[in-house]
């Protein structure tokens, strides 16, 4: 009988893979912050060097748009003749915090505010000012700078009280199936998280290290971009940025990854 | 110019003499490529900084050429020997010809 080689070396070679596989994900990392109980920061997914180009706050390509922020804060805008330090003073001290606790509940909006739906309400009406457009330089700074001044803070969001049907709506988003590849947010970064899809390795979706330094983006993103992002890739109709869907989303996934950390920015690839 | 170009770089304020430390630097720039095509079908202009300098009381002591293919914002570090106090200078070239510039003290001693 003649030997099939070729299948043989084939079948050794799955069997070492999978030994591979099965020895890296027995042998458990310490995540630190990164990780309370099951659920794990997208920082953890990544490789060292974006980890470290992530901490070192020089090496972060995000802090760029964190510093161009800081020199918003204190320009006057508008035809109120006011800055956001007019009203808000030093941000270390009064944003801190902001990041972990949006999206919020806004009794005079009646609606959700996230942080950049909340500049534009106080660009508009606070200051008689034209609202920063979504992914806009100004938008992404403001947004970079506000976020990281709650930096290492757990997120903890409200879900109760009139937030609540947000946060619903939101859950029923995630587990809804779209677009022509049928997919759920869950399929990918419940069911599959540490799995390899095309080039990436799938993390658990979560939203403490936003605003992001994209690699690929080679520059800042907003949430609502990956959302968009994440919903075109299953070929499903994307939402306009700030849209009452993404808004719910929002809540719904920040209360996914309560007890994480603010990254802001963080660095992905 | 390129918009929005702001260099920084960071060497330690004292070291003694023979250390090696490191210097870190980090410029934001597009860094265009000049393969990606915009929304109109059209190749985008590359548009990038091609060389960067650095010299330790006038004297090289790092030089690269960069291509295309380097990020936006690039991040770039290397080590230095010193034997004396003095300024290291960083000089980015772009295409476009335009020279962005820096220099930080060091003391020795
Ligand atoms: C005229 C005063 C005023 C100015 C100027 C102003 N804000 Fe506000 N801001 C407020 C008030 C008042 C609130 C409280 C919420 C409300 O009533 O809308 C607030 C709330 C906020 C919050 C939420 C804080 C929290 O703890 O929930 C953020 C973020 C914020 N502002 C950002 C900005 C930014 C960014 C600017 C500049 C572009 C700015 N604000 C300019 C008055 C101002
Ligand atoms: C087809 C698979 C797929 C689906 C479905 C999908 N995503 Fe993603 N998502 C990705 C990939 C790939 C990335 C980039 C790698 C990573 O962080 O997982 C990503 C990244 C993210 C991130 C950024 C994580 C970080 O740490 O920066 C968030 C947030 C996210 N997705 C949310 C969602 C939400 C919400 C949905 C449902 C609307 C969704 N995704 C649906 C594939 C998917």
């Amino acid at each position: 009988m003649k030997t099939n080689w070729n299948r043989i070396t084939l079948i050794a070679t799955a069997c070492a893979v999978c030994i591979g596989v099965f020895a890296t994900s027995a042998n458990a990392t310490d995540w630190g912050p990164y990780q309370v109980d099951d659920r794990r920061s997208g920082y953890t997914y990544m490789t060292d060097e974006s980890r470290a180009m992530q901490v070192d706050s020089f090496q972060n390509p995000g802090m760029i748009w964190v510093e161009q922020g800081a020199e918003l804060w204190t320009e006057t805008n508008g035809k109120a003749g006011k800055s956001c330090a007019s009203c808000h003073g030093e941000a270390a001290e009064t944003m801190k915090g902001v990041a972990a606790r949006y999206p919020v509940y806004d009794e005079k909006a009646k609606k959700l505010q996230n942080v950049e739906t909340q500049i534009n309400t106080c660009l508009e009406k606070n200051m008689q000012a034209e609202p920063y457009k979504w992914e806009s330089k100004e938008m992404l700074s403001m947004t970079s700078f506000i976020n990281n001044q709650s930096l290492g803070m757990p997120v903890n969001v409200k879900i109760d009280g009139p937030a609540a049907e947000w946060f619903e709506k939101g859950k029923a988003f995630y587990y809804e199936r779209r677009g022509q590849l049928d997919m759920a947010c869950k399929h990918c970064h419940e069911d599959n998280a540490g799995g390899i899809i095309r080039a990436n390795t799938l993390s658990q979706g979560q939203s403490n290290g936003f605003p992001t330094y994209r690699l690929k983006w080679q520059k800042v993103g907003s949430l609502h971009r990956r959302f968009r992002g994440c919903n075109s890739q299953v070929r499903a109709d994307r939402f306009g940025y700030g849209a009452d869907e993404y808004l719910a989303l929002e809540l719904y996934v920040k209360w996914r990854g309560r007890g994480l950390p603010i990254e802001a920015p963080s660095v992905r690839n | 110019m390129a918009k929005g170009v702001k260099p920084r770089v960071r060497v330690p304020k004292k070291a003694a003499k023979g250390d090696v430390v490191e210097i870190k630097t980090l410029i934001s720039h597009n860094m265009e490529s000049g393969r990606r095509k915009g929304k109109d079908g059209k190749l985008i202009p590359r548009s990038i900084i091609n060389k960067m300098e650095v010299t330790f009381n006038g004297k090289p002591v790092f030089t690269a050429d960069w291509h295309p293919a380097i990020s936006a914002n690039p991040y770039m570090s290397f080590f230095a020997k010193v034997e004396e106090s003095g300024e290291f200078a960083f000089k980015w070239t772009d295409d476009d010809g335009s020279i962005y510039e820096k220099t930080s003290k060091i003391t020795v001693g």
